[in-house]
């Protein structure tokens, strides 16, 4: 540690950023990389946004009305592979780039060149995903769970580049996520016990280990896909002595561990914020520490609550069922310490507040859903259904996204030097809160009365409902130009922000200025 | 909002309660669908009491411990027995929950001493049912006219739930489906039987109803299945036993007689114009689901049938290619699907449709030879 503070002292003089294109091009710098990774998810955000604009429409009235089903099933596809892999994985990064050094008084991240090529192969592979779409035949339309052999043998030529692009970004999650567990391990300042460490570089630290473990599962399911396409083998034919729910086994011995991977950063965010504006400590921090491993262990046992139709033997069944509904008992632990949190608290309702407190309710509301949906005799009614469409939307855009809004207010000042504008905040949080329930949850009652998914047509019974959820889309859509505006214009401008804009928040960030210097902590702060 | 969420949903639970509610699962024609929904209905009554707990808490929290009425925070944080009791709690909860579900799943899952078995396969996009006590099987299509999706017509009652031939079944009688599939996934479910089991191309899956209540029961494929998924709904008739046995006794008869009466026919040879009348129409009902009504198909997805060289100039081609499928594509054979005499008419019909104008004709005893081979 030592060695590497003296060579610091000797490079690093000047503390202004370098300027023009290539600043971000060639940066090495964590802010600068966090940054990045920011808008290009936000971007992605509104792209995979679009795509779901373009479902809503097309879902607003029974019939046929704007697009074709075989488009219609490439934009469900492109819209949960860019939401997943684009806007929230990524955005979870950028949060780690730019918060975990300062964390952990740590002068940036351990592997700062690699840190630079996992973000900048990323808009290639989404670019190669996104022009496929105008290839003759199409993008990828097997959704994006891609199940085999709709996605081998049935699938068009735009395959070849889904599994491509795929491969990237796995690469791309991998080598970030080896930087996060090496610099949380090597480069904590003196003091900064493991069990010191803010709740966010834990659950981030525990991310990580998830990422590692599964995303090379994910890249040998896509593999598997490409060779059975191209090169005739037989991993998931049956004519060949495979088996097409195998893939289904891979692809979710992947799939539930990421579901994961794209919520713990959350309730690292969330056991932030909470505390700063209850000005109150956390609730039970070393039992939150114990959850989150437990939740991350757990996640490794439960993956086949997604393939309950798919003919497993009842002693599998009961087994997968009893796991995922053992998952309920860590994650209560949280949301009760939460709640805890607040009790007898000092509690204000600034915007990141705001967005962490209904990240709390309707994250919770989605595990109501998903400890129905872990209950095999009833899952086998809800499985396939808007109802498993609301559930993993409340854990996903009101959970892990409405937590990323709650970060990105709670750090902004940190990051822009200016206090963001109030009441736009709050504008976007209401007219964000309001129009998500009336996009997600009808979508509960029409799983309930037997809409199934990814279809782009519907009976008539589900008519009315579906005018509501789409007039819902369309609103919580706009309602996110109001952010857009806001970061913009806090970026420009605006009051002046101290070194600790919010009175109760804790934590090394809080001590340098705001903006936080191009370079930080090249001395390590002594942790008490 | 969130108070009003809230209690939209406490409020809502009477009107959620009802039996064929827009809202809510169905309750079902079976005892499995009853338990099920009971099931269903107890979690989620669980779910909501926990959940006017834990939100009732905070939303004390939030209104009570204001920074605005001047409250001093408290600086507790930590309890281990609140934390021992918070984790121990739920997991009694948990216990209680699982053990109705477990016995509910082993009676769905026991298959055994049924008496009727129907073998139900999926294919883009179609349902195939073929009885095993009887020498009946048949497709099963979507019903609803083309025109009612692309909105030319208005939308009948059971749109995009209707199919030309339902399944039929006896009411009282414990009947297991066989599951399986000729290409992708699907998923073959009524929500009335709480059935719902995947399709998997090359392996077969078990299931099982016991219907008492005659009448129509309506559901749809699961899986996305390609294209089509959206429109390849299942309906089953139950039927009394006495009926259903008249029902597939006179479907034995005709199915046996369409087949000799197939045989006599082949010496037979059918005029162009007849050909080409009924080649559209199976045309239509089968083929333009993929290549396009306009026979151009889509592009990179499902070939173009307007001036390619077999179209153009190879027969035998042809209509091995209608009669077999194409392995690894989604061309299906067509040979148990369609009748000799509608491949001929529907092969002839290729030929000389949107300006292919070859002129061949084919009869049913030239695609004959390639059934058999």
């Amino acid at each position: 540690m030592s060695t590497v503070v003296g060579e610091m002292d000797h490079h690093d003089h000047h503390h202004h950023a370098p300027s023009g294109i290539t600043r971000w091009l060639f940066t090495t710098n964590h802010k600068d990389i966090g940054s990045l990774y920011l808008w290009f998810s936000f971007i992605m955000f509104l792209v995979g946004g679009s795509m779901a604009m373009v479902i809503r429409a097309e879902l607003f009235q029974p019939g046929l009305q704007l697009v074709e089903p075989h488009f219609f099933n490439q934009m469900t596809t492109v819209h949960g592979l860019i939401m997943v892999f684009g806007a929230v994985m990524p955005a979870f990064t950028g949060l780690a780039n730019w918060m975990v050094p300062l964390m952990i008084g740590a002068p940036d991240m351990a592997l700062p060149r690699m840190n630079n090529w996992s973000f900048w192969i990323l808009p290639f592979a989404f670019a190669i995903l996104l022009a496929s779409l105008f290839m003759e035949g199409g993008g990828p339309a097997f959704g994006w769970t891609f199940y085999a052999p709709l996605s081998t043998t049935y699938s068009g030529d735009s395959t070849a580049l889904f599994v491509f692009s795929v491969h990237i970004m796995g690469i791309s999650s991998i080598m970030g996520a080896i930087n996060v567990i090496v610099t949380i391990m090597n480069m904590r300042a003196p003091g900064m016990t493991y069990m010191k460490m803010p709740l966010f570089v834990w659950t981030w630290f525990i991310t990580a280990f998830l990422l590692i473990a599964v995303m090379p599962v994910l890249a040998g399911a896509v593999t598997m896909v490409l060779t059975d396409k191209y090169f005739g083998t037989s991993f998931f034919d049956a004519a060949g002595g495979g088996d097409p729910v195998m893939f289904q086994h891979i692809f979710w011995f992947f799939g539930h561990p990421e579901v994961y991977i794209m919520i713990l950063p959350s309730f690292g965010i969330v056991s932030a914020i909470i505390p700063a504006f209850s000005r109150k400590p956390l609730f039970g921090y070393a039992s939150m520490v114990y959850a989150t491993a437990a939740i991350a262990g757990l996640s490794f046992l439960v993956w086949a609550h997604h393939m309950f139709t798919t003919g497993m033997p009842v002693f599998a069944e009961l087994f997968f069922m009893y796991c995922t509904m053992l998952i309920s008992v860590p994650t209560g632990v949280k949301v009760f310490n939460w709640v805890a949190t607040m009790w007898r608290g000092s509690i204000s309702f600034e915007t990141p507040m705001l967005f962490a407190l209904a990240f709390v309710i309707l994250f919770t509301i989605g595990g109501f859903s998903g400890l129905m949906l872990a209950i095999t005799p009833v899952d086998f009614q809800y499985h396939d259904t808007y109802f498993v469409v609301a559930h993993f939307h409340y854990v996903l855009v009101s959970g892990a996204i409405f937590s990323i809004m709650a970060a990105a207010y709670y750090w902004l000042p940190k990051w822009t030097g200016h206090m963001y504008d109030e009441n736009l905040g709050r504008w976007h949080f209401w007219c964000s809160l309001i129009s998500v329930n009336v996009l997600f949850f009808p979508m509960h009652f029409v799983g309930l009365a037997g809409m199934p998914r990814r279809i782009p047509d519907y009976a008539l019974q589900f008519a009315d409902i579906n005018q509501i959820v789409s007039i819902g889309g369309f609103a919580f859509g706009l309602s996110q130009l109001i952010f857009l505006w806001l970061v913009i214009k806090c970026v420009r401008g605006g009051e002046k922000a101290p070194a600790k804009p919010w009175e109760g928040a804790e934590g090394l960030e809080w001590t340098v200025d705001s903006p936080a210097p191009y370079h930080t902590f090249e001395t390590p702060p002594q942790v008490k | 909002m969130r108070t009003r969420l809230i209690t939209a949903l406490v409020a809502g639970l009477p009107l959620a309660a009802s039996a064929q509610s827009q809202f809510n699962l169905t309750q079902g024609v079976t005892d499995i669908s009853n338990r099920v929904y009971d099931l269903h209905m107890t979690i989620f009554y669980i779910c909501c009491i926990i959940g006017v707990i834990v939100f009732g808490a905070m939303f004390w929290s939030m209104f009570r411990h204001r920074k605005s009425k001047g409250r001093k925070p408290a600086t507790f944080h930590e309890n281990v027995k609140v934390e021992i009791a918070w984790t121990i709690v739920p997991f009694l909860i948990l216990v209680g929950m699982a053990i109705p579900a477990t016995s509910t799943l082993i009676a769905m899952e026991d298959v055994s001493e049924s008496e009727v078995t129907v073998l139900v396969t999926g294919s883009q996009w179609k349902w195939h049912y073929r009885y095993f006590d009887h020498e009946v099987e048949y497709f099963s299509l979507l019903a609803t006219p083309r025109d009612q999706i692309t909105n030319r017509l208005d939308k009948g009652e059971n749109y995009l739930l209707e199919v030309d031939r339902p399944l039929v079944i006896p009411t009282g009688k414990k009947v297991r489906f066989l599951i399986t599939s000729d290409d992708v996934i699907h998923s073959w479910w009524v929500p009335a039987f709480a059935v719902k089991k995947d399709a998997n191309p090359g392996f077969i899956n078990e299931a099982w109803t016991r219907v008492d209540e005659p009448g129509i029961y309506r559901g749809q494929c699961a899986e996305l299945c390609g294209k089509d998924h959206g429109y390849m709904p299942v309906v089953v008739i139950a039927k009394e036993p006495a009926e259903y046995e008249a029902w597939i006794t006179e479907q034995e008869t005709i199915q046996r007689e369409a087949k000799e009466e197939e045989q006599r026919l082949l010496s037979m040879s059918m005029s162009m114009e007849e050909l080409m009348e009924l080649g559209e129409r199976v045309y239509l009902g089968s083929c333009a689901a993929c290549h396009q009504p306009n026979g151009q198909g889509i592009p990179g997805v499902f070939p173009s049938l307007v001036g390619t060289e077999m179209v153009k100039n190879d027969i035998p081609g042809h209509i091995d290619i209608v009669v077999n499928g194409k392995n690894g594509t989604a061309m299906q054979a067509f040979a148990n699907q369609l009748s000799l005499r509608e491949i001929a008419a529907v092969v002839t019909y290729e030929r000389n449709a949107w300006g292919n104008d070859t002129g061949d004709i084919v009869q049913a005893a030239d695609v004959n030879e390639y059934v058999n081979q």
